[in-house]
C-alpha cells in the first residue's frame, strides 16, 4: 500500500473485486472518491443496458455500495474517447486479419491515461482499481508489477501495457488476496455484491458475441472466403476470417483423411490457411510495439516466461530484444496457437517484465 | 489551500423548509390525522386547515379560493392543466391544437409530445429569442389558429428568463386560447396575481419556495372548463381525486404567505449575491457567458454556458468540494444528452452540454460567492487542461505503444 490518507480515486464496476478494493482503501484510511466510467454501448446491439459492463444497473449497485461505503461517487461520460480508441482498436485489429485484445488498449488509454488524468485534476493522488495484481517498490525507487496472489485470477496480462508513471500512480487493492477470501470479505463488509458472477467476454459487445458485433460494424472482416492448406488446395469456404482462432480444430465443416487445425489468416486473400496437427505450432513469435515496465528490458538477451494469451499459462522461453520496440521469443516448447494481435506478456516468475503485439506470422 | 465549505446553489432545483413551515406543518404529522372528506370532528378539522390554507393562497393570487387546487405536484398541476384543456376541448369538438415554446419544463413538453404521438393532438412550437423568451409576434400567429390551450413557462428552469405573460395572456385572450403558465421557478419570487398576468391556468411547486415536496397548486380561473385527468372521489370541485396532503398543503400556504411578506427582502439578497456571482464567474472563467436574459430573470438565478467545459466533470468538481450546483445536461448515468433548452436557443450541441446553473437562497452569503468563484476558476482551468488533451489524443488512435506521460505534480 502506498501513503495513506491521500485522495484515491477508485474504478468501480458495481462488481465484487472494485467494491471489496474501495472498501478495503476506505478501511484504510484513504480519502477514497468511486468513479465509473460510461463506456461506448451499441444501440443496435441492446444498447447500454445489454453492455457487460456499466449497465444501468451496475451504476445503480456501484452507486449504492459508494453510499454504504459513505464515500461520493460519480459516472463520467467516456463514450466518444472509448469508442475512437479501443473500440476502433478493435475493428482494426480484425480487419488487419489480427486477433486484438482490446482490453490492454483499454487499460493505456482509458483507464490509465483517461481516467488517470481525470483523477489528478480531481486532486486525486492514487487511482486503484480491482484488478488481481500487486505492485511492489524495486530496487531502484520504481514500482514492481507482480502477479496477482490468486495465479487463477491474475491480470497482471492486461495490465502489462503500463510504465513506472502510471504504476507509481496506481493501487491494487485486492491483488494481495485470493478471489475467495475478496468474495468472503464483501459478505463481511455488507456488501451486495457477493454473489455476482464474474465478468465474461468484452464489456462493449452488448447482446450477442464479437462475431456478431463484427457483422455489425466490420461487415468486410465477416466475408466468405476459401479455406486453403499450406500447400495451396481449396478444402472449402469459411464464413469470415474473424470467426475462427489459430489452433482451432472444431466448427471448419471439412472432411479430410486427418484432422485440421486452423494455422493462420491471410487478410489479404481472405483465405483461412489449415493444416495438420504436426504442422501446427510454432516454437517463436516476434512482437511488436513493446513496453517495458522497468523502463527497459532487464538485458539485450534473456530467459523468461511469456504468456500468449489472458488464459494461456507462462511458458518458459529465451527472450531476444530487436529494438526498442521490439522483441523475439523462443519458446522451449512449440506453442499451438500463437495469434497475431494478442499480448506476448513476459514474466520473471512473479514479476511483469512487459510485453508486446504478436506480429503476423508471415512477418515472424 | 481552502477550507473547504458547504455551499447549496441549486434552489432552483429545491429548498430547504423554513423552520416556521415545518412548525406550521407538525400538528398534521400528529393529532390532526383525519380525512379532510370524513364528515366527523377528526374530518372537520383537517377540512379546516385544508380551506384556510385555500383561502390564505387565494389572497396571495388574488382570486376566488374556489380557483384554487390543491395537487401532488408543480408536474402534476401541469398535467392536469394541459390534459385536462385538451380532453375538454375534443370532448366540445373544438381546436386539437396545443400551443406551447419549445423551452417549457418537460412536465408540459412531454405531456404535449404524448398527446400529439398518441391521442391525435397537433403539438405547436413557438419560437424563442436568444435568451428564451417566447416570440410574441408568433405566438399571437400560432394563437389565431385556435387552440386547446396554450401554455408557456413563466420563469424558465434552466435560464431565469421571464416571459411578460400580462402581454402573452392578452394576445391568447384576444383569440380564445385558454393561457396557461407553469409558475414553478417563479413562485415566491414574482408577482402572482393572476389578474393582473391575465392567466387563465398556474402551476406552483411549494418546494421551489422553502415549502414541502409532493405538494402544490393549479390556479383554474372560474369559467376555465377542464376535463378531471385525476378520477375519482370528488375532491378539489372534481378536478384531483385523492385524500388531501392536509400538512403539505398547510406547508404550503405557510411558504407562500412568508414569500410573500418577505418579497422585498429576498429579493434584494438574491439580487445582490446574484449579480455578485455572475460578475465573479464572468471575470473568473475565461469565455463563459451568461445564458437566459441579462435583466429579466429570477433574482435568484444565474445560468452560464462554459465553453470547453463539460458540465458533469464540472459538477463533480463543485461537489468535491461541497459546491451543490446543476446543469441542464446534467445525469448521474454518464450519459449526458445536450441541453433541449439551449439547443433551442441556438447553441451548438457541444455548447449545449456546457451549461451551468446557480441558484441562491435565503441562506446564502457573500462569502458563499467568492468561495464558489475560486472553486470554479480552478476547476474550470484543470477541465480544460484535460479535454484539450483529449481531443488530440483523440486523433492518434492506435497510439505507440509507450505508456503516455502521466504528468508528475
Amino acid at each position: 500500500m502506498k501513503e495513506r490518507g491521500k485522495r484515491v480515486v477508485v474504478a468501480m464496476s458495481g462488481g465484487v473485486d472494485s467494491s471489496v478494493a474501495a472498501a478495503l482503501l476506505v478501511r484504510a484510511g484513504y480519502d477514497v472518491v468511486g468513479m465509473m466510467m460510461r463506456l461506448w454501448s451499441d444501440p443496435a446491439m441492446g444498447g447500454a443496458a445489454h453492455n457487460r459492463c456499466c449497465t444501468p444497473t451496475q451504476m445503480g449497485d456501484a452507486r449504492r455500495i459508494a453510499d454504504q461505503l459513505g464515500i461520493p461517487f460519480y459516472v463520467l461520460d467516456t463514450q466518444d474517447i472509448f469508442r475512437g480508441t479501443v473500440v476502433e482498436y478493435f475493428i482494426d485489429g480484425h480487419r488487419s486479419g489480427n486477433t486484438p485484445n482490446p482490453c490492454l488498449e483499454c487499460n493505456r488509454r482509458i483507464r490509465f491515461e483517461w481516467l488517470l488524468n481525470h483523477a489528478l485534476a480531481l486532486d486525486a493522488d492514487y487511482l486503484a482499481t480491482g484488478h488481481y495484481a500487486r505492485l511492489k517498490p524495486d530496487a531502484a525507487g520504481g514500482w514492481l508489477l507482480k502477479r496477482g496472489i490468486d495465479h487463477n485470477k491474475d491480470q497482471s496480462y492486461v495490465l502489462s501495457v503500463l510504465g513506472q508513471a502510471q504504476l507509481s500512480r496506481a493501487m491494487f487493492p485486492v491483488g494481495d488476496y485470493p478471489k475467495a477470501r475478496v468474495r468472503q470479505l464483501a459478505a463481511e463488509l455488507g456488501l451486495h455484491v457477493a454473489s455476482r458472477q464474474d465478468s465474461q467476454d468484452l464489456c462493449f459487445l452488448g447482446r450477442g458475441d464479437y462475431r456478431d458485433f463484427l457483422r455489425l460494424h466490420a461487415p468486410d472482416v465477416m466475408q466468405a472466403g476459401p479455406i486453403v492448406t499450406t500447400a495451396g488446395d481449396v478444402l472449402g469456404e469459411h464464413g469470415g476470417l474473424a470467426n475462427y482462432t489459430i489452433g482451432q480444430r472444431k466448427g471448419l465443416g471439412l472432411s479430410y483423411r486427418e484432422p485440421l487445425y486452423v494455422l493462420a489468416t491471410n487478410p489479404l486473400r481472405n483465405a483461412l490457411i489449415v493444416g495438420t496437427r504436426d504442422q501446427l505450432g510454432r516454437d517463436c513469435l516476434r512482437a511488436e510495439n513493446a513496453n517495458w515496465i522497468s523502463g527497459a528490458p532487464p538485458d539485450s538477451q534473456f530467459r523468461a516466461q511469456v504468456k500468449i494469451r489472458y488464459r494461456a499459462q507462462p511458458q518458459r522461453a529465451e527472450v531476444v530484444v530487436t529494438s526498442a520496440d521490439s522483441f523475439h521469443v523462443r519458446f522451449d516448447e512449440p506453442q499451438r496457437d500463437i495469434t497475431a494481435g494478442q499480448a506476448a506478456v513476459v514474466y520473471d516468475n512473479d514479476v511483469c517484465l512487459g510485453s508486446g503485439v504478436i506480429a503476423k506470422f508471415e512477418d515472424a | 489551500m481552502r477550507e473547504r465549505r458547504q455551499v447549496y446553489l441549486d434552489h432552483s432545483a429545491s429548498t430547504p423548509i423554513d423552520v416556521r413551515v415545518q412548525k406550521a406543518m407538525l400538528p398534521f404529522f400528529g393529532e390532526v390525522y383525519g380525512n379532510s372528506s370524513s364528515a366527523h370532528q377528526y374530518g372537520r378539522a383537517a377540512e379546516r386547515a385544508v380551506e384556510d390554507a385555500r383561502e390564505r393562497v387565494a389572497a396571495i393570487l388574488r382570486c376566488q379560493a374556489a380557483e384554487v387546487v390543491f395537487t401532488g405536484g408543480g408536474s402534476e398541476s401541469d398535467n392536469l392543466a394541459v390534459r385536462g384543456a385538451g380532453w375538454r376541448s375534443r370532448q366540445l369538438g373544438k381546436s386539437n391544437r396545443l400551443i406551447t415554446s419549445p423551452v417549457e419544463h418537460s412536465a408540459v413538453t412531454q405531456t404535449i409530445r404524448q398527446m400529439d404521438a398518441l391521442m391525435g393532438f397537433e403539438a405547436e412550437f413557438v419560437p424563442v429569442d436568444s435568451s428564451g423568451l417566447v416570440d410574441e409576434a408568433a405566438f399571437e400567429q400560432a394563437c389565431r389558429q385556435g387552440g386547446a390551450i396554450a401554455s408557456v413557462i413563466y420563469a424558465n428552469n434552466e435560464l431565469g428568463s421571464i416571459n411578460d405573460l400580462t402581454r402573452l395572456s392578452l394576445i391568447a385572450r384576444r383569440h380564445g386560447v385558454p393561457f396557461h403558465s407553469d409558475a414553478v421557478q417563479a413562485g415566491g419570487q414574482m408577482t402572482l396575481d393572476v389578474g393582473a398576468l391575465g392567466v387563465d391556468m398556474l402551476s406552483l411547486s411549494a418546494h421551489k419556495f422553502y415549502g414541502p415536496k409532493g405538494v402544490g397548486i393549479l390556479y383554474i380561473r372560474e369559467g376555465i372548463e377542464l376535463a378531471s385527468a385525476i378520477t375519482g372521489g370528488g375532491h378539489e370541485h372534481g378536478q384531483r381525486a385523492g385524500t388531501h396532503n392536509t400538512a403539505g398543503i398547510v406547508g404550503l400556504a405557510k411558504a407562500l404567505e412568508l414569500a410573500h411578506d418577505e418579497n422585498a427582502e429576498r429579493s434584494a439578497h438574491f439580487s445582490r449575491l446574484r449579480n455578485r456571482l455572475v460578475a465573479g464567474v464572468l471575470q473568473a472563467v475565461s469565455g463563459a457567458e451568461l445564458s437566459g436574459h441579462p435583466v429579466q430573470r429570477l433574482p435568484s438565478h444565474a445560468s452560464f454556458v462554459l465553453p470547453g467545459i463539460d458540465a458533469n466533470a464540472l459538477l463533480m468538481h463543485l461537489d468535491m468540494w461541497g459546491i451543490s450546483a446543476s446543469s441542464g445536461s446534467a445525469c448521474k448515468v454518464g450519459d449526458p444528452a445536450p441541453s433541449e433548452i439551449l439547443l433551442a436557443l441556438g447553441y451548438s450541441p457541444e455548447a449545449a452540454k456546457c451549461g451551468l446553473r446557480l441558484s441562491v437562497g435565503t441562506s446564502t452569503t457573500t462569502s458563499d460567492i467568492d468561495y464558489v468563484v475560486d472553486v470554479l476558476a480552478d476547476a474550470s482551468k484543470k477541465l480544460r487542461n484535460l479535454y484539450a488533451n483529449d481531443a488530440l489524443r483523440e486523433n492518434g488512435r492506435q497510439s505507440a505503444a509507450k505508456p503516455a506521460a502521466v504528468p508528475e505534480r
